[in-house]
């Protein structure tokens, strides 16, 4: 039965592959051949997890191999799969996630001709994102780690006509060639240094390693998975990937392949056991990234940056817990899953509303729209509930875990969590007021309505997810069942008991929603104030914390600047030598060209001129 | 000997001064075969001079090729002619474009 794991990939991508090649035709049902696959890769999944919860605790690692795909000397490569608790988990989240999104995006890509085309790009980022999780080793790993930027790539820039999706679209590629060049250079030096890139192996072999090799893997790895995951420094793609449509925001840019980099931590356990370093990077770069987004989170008018700014923020959580060795692993991956789910549904429900106007995304413009779409206000709002971490939904018990895991290591970075949980409070708490409550501020000829059923139950569907999904942490099952893979962790004894550490907690957010009602109860203005009048907090915020500016500075100038001198050493210095060649070679025909007049009487004066020398010569050598 | 040596660069002379500076075709011809039958007179007179048949014979050759020289160059001469009705050597610059 796991043997034939490689079908979970295979049937999206002959679905994906065929839809682009079959043609026209299959305009009228390919976002049903495409939903169909993605569906049976659910069901499969859900079999083979099914099976995996009956087995033993010793018999939940299943590992395939299809064939070997690189055989050339000391280097061997075989294109294998695990299926084990965590790529299951994982599974899970991508195909249920990615169906229900599927099934959305039918009702929401109706009205654009090019439905088929975007479905077939679902369908190849379903089956690279599950070549990802399920890879066996780095460099399988790395191939869906490359498909799944390419399918980002392509749902990014899928309204290519506008200049703005198209230029998004090469940004998120090239910011993430960025971090793929850690990851390359990470597999690489697995070679040098085991002599193999399978994940088993080197998780397994690492301790026998020096702790350079685990911190200098442990780095590269991160620098990938910072790419990927949208984590500072290589953050700036990610808001404006929110150029493509929707559902791909969600699928793509909130719920699966931005997760792809806390994967890769988790995944790489062994190696950042190893290196304390390598760990506290991870932290570093998790919590500036969790406070920054939620800062971004704040400032944004348009709702989908909003949701991007709060992705980043939710992923930084993520990775401070997988920074956290064994004790975060298991809440990394609880948070990953139950933030899969509701920020899904918070983006599908963006783009319900977004359907509703016109596709008008600034917030300002909507207000009151409870009561024109109210299945969307409740899904939205039981989101909003479990991204705050309303006790009982799925967020509360993810999100508490991650702090209380933080403050197990530091202090400091247990408070910079529990800030971050007050502003992410906050600014969602402003997103919802802004939306569907206080007044209305519609533009002129627009007139909200509920969206169609097709996109509202996955919204249910997701909206129920947020609720239950805590469900997963009762008895403390994720913790154990990820225990084999990622390693169990010793408890933390923290200072204070726990039901205090919820308490407070849950303060922290209830002050966030607090102030947030209190700014926003107002009447609020119908356009976004312009920069000059606002706060210089607000203005970095709106200005993505000046990252574009300093990738700009520090990068793109310079290479510019690079390129220029280059161009020009190009074209003075070896096009100078070149042409100049060719050039003085062209002069010198001319001038030889100048005698050939055409006319007889000159070639025969040439001539005699030519004996008369050589008589000359000849008396002179005579008689000298 | 001197007389016949003079007499052949006088010839020579005529000949090339025709070539250089006459612009009929025929006169040039003709101006050629001047010079090579000055030549002529001067290989036969140094033969002469130094008694022996070398000079004759070179002589001998000249004449022959001189003669399928004209045959050719005439025929040349008159093909110009037909197509261009002109022998001047001036407007027979055609392959310098």
């Amino acid at each position: 039965m796991f043997d034939l794991q490689w079908l979970l990939i295979a049937v999206p991508l002959a679905s994906g592959l065929g839809l682009l090649a079959w043609g026209k035709e299959s305009d009228r049902f390919g976002h049903l051949v495409a939903t169909l696959a993605s569906t049976f890769s659910f069901v499969f999944g859900v079999v083979l997890f099914a099976k995996l919860m009956g087995a033993d605790e010793a018999d939940r690692s299943h590992t395939s191999t299809l064939y070997t795909w690189i055989d050339a000397g000391r280097f061997h490569v075989d294109l294998s799969f695990t299926f084990d608790q965590l790529s299951g988990l994982f599974v899970l989240l991508i195909t249920g996630v990615g169906t229900l999104i599927h099934i959305y995006s039918i009702g929401y890509m109706a009205h654009d001709e090019r439905r088929r085309r975007f479905f077939s790009f679902l369908n190849i980022f379903i089956a690279s994102m599950l070549t990802l999780v399920l890879a066996a080793d780095y460099l399988v790993l790395f191939l869906g780690w490359e498909g799944v930027g390419l399918a980002s790539y392509l749902l990014i820039g899928f309204w290519q006509h506008k200049d703005s999706a198209a230029a998004a679209a090469k940004k998120a590629f090239i910011v993430n060639r960025v971090g793929d060049v850690g990851m390359a250079l990470a597999i690489m030096t697995m070679f040098a240094q085991f002599g193999t890139s399978s994940i088993a192996a080197v998780n397994g072999s690492i301790t026998s390693a020096s702790t350079s090799v685990a911190t200098g893997l442990g780095l590269l790895l991160l620098l990938g998975a910072c790419g990927k995951s949208a984590q500072v420094p290589l953050q700036s793609w990610l808001l404006d990937a929110m150029e493509g449509p929707t559902p791909v925001s969600a699928l793509i840019h909130a719920a699966t392949m931005v997760t792809a980099g806390v994967y890769l931590v988790v995944r790489s356990a062994g190696i950042y056991d190893a290196s304390e370093v390598a760990r506290n990077a991870v932290i570093v770069v998790g919590l500036v990234t969790l406070l920054a987004g939620a800062w971004i989170g704040c400032t944004k008018d348009d709702i989908k940056k909003s949701l991007a700014g709060s992705t980043m923020s939710q992923i930084g959580y993520m990775m401070l817990a997988a920074g956290l060795g064994p004790a975060g692993y298991a809440f990394a991956i609880f948070h990953l899953i139950t933030h899969g789910f509701f920020k899904a549904n918070l983006f599908l429900g963006a783009g319900s509303v977004m359907h509703g106007m016109n596709d008008d995304v600034n917030m300002r413009h909507y207000g009151a729209l409870r009561t024109a779409m109210p299945i969307t206000f409740a899904t939205f709002g039981l989101g909003y509930l479990a991204i705050i971490g309303f006790p009982g939904t799925a967020g509360f018990f993810s999100k508490d875990k991650i702090i209380e895991a933080a403050f197990g290591q530091s202090f400091w970075v247990g408070l910079g969590t529990l800030i971050g949980a007050g502003v992410t409070a906050f600014y969602m708490t402003r997103m919802m007021t802004l939306t569907f409550f206080g007044q209305k501020r519609w533009l002129d000829d627009v007139h909200p309505h509920e969206s169609p059923k097709v996109m509202t139950i996955p919204l249910i569907a997701l909206g129920a997810l947020s609720v239950l999904g805590g469900a997963l942490i009762f008895g403390d099952w994720i913790p154990d069942w990820l225990g084999p893979v990622v390693g169990h962790a010793e408890h933390h004894e923290l200072g204070i008991p726990v039901w205090a550490m919820t308490l407070i907690i849950t303060a922290t957010a209830l002050v966030g929603v607090a102030v947030a009602v209190l700014l926003y109860r107002r009447d609020v203005a119908g356009e976004t104030p312009d920069d000059s009048v606002v706060s210089v907090f607000t203005r970095a915020g709106r200005n993505e914390l000046y990252g574009n500016q300093i990738n700009d500075a520090l990068v793109v100038r310079p290479t510019r600047y690079l390129t220029r001198f280059l161009v020009w050493l190009d074209v003075k210095g070896v096009d100078g030598l070149v042409t100049g060649t060719a050039d003085r070679l062209g002069d010198t025909s001319q001038f030889l060209r100048k005698p050939q007049t055409g006319h007889v009487r000159s070639y025969a004066a040439t001539l005699f001129g030519g004996a008369l020398v050589v008589v000359l010569a000849l008396l002179a050598v005579t008689l000298a | 000997m001197t007389e016949y040596l003079t007499l052949s660069l006088i010839l020579f002379t005529i000949g090339a001064v025709g070539v250089l500076l006459r612009r009929n075709a025929i006169v040039v011809f003709m101006c050629i075969e001047l010079m090579l039958n000055a030549t002529n007179l001067a290989f036969v007179s140094f033969s002469r001079q130094h008694g022996n048949l070398d000079g004759q014979v070179a002589a001998f050759f000249v004449m022959v090729v001189a003669a399928a020289e004209v045959v050719v160059g005439l025929a040349i001469i008159v093909s110009i002619y037909r197509t261009r009705r002109s022998t001047s050597i001036d407007d027979a610059s055609l392959l310098k474009s």
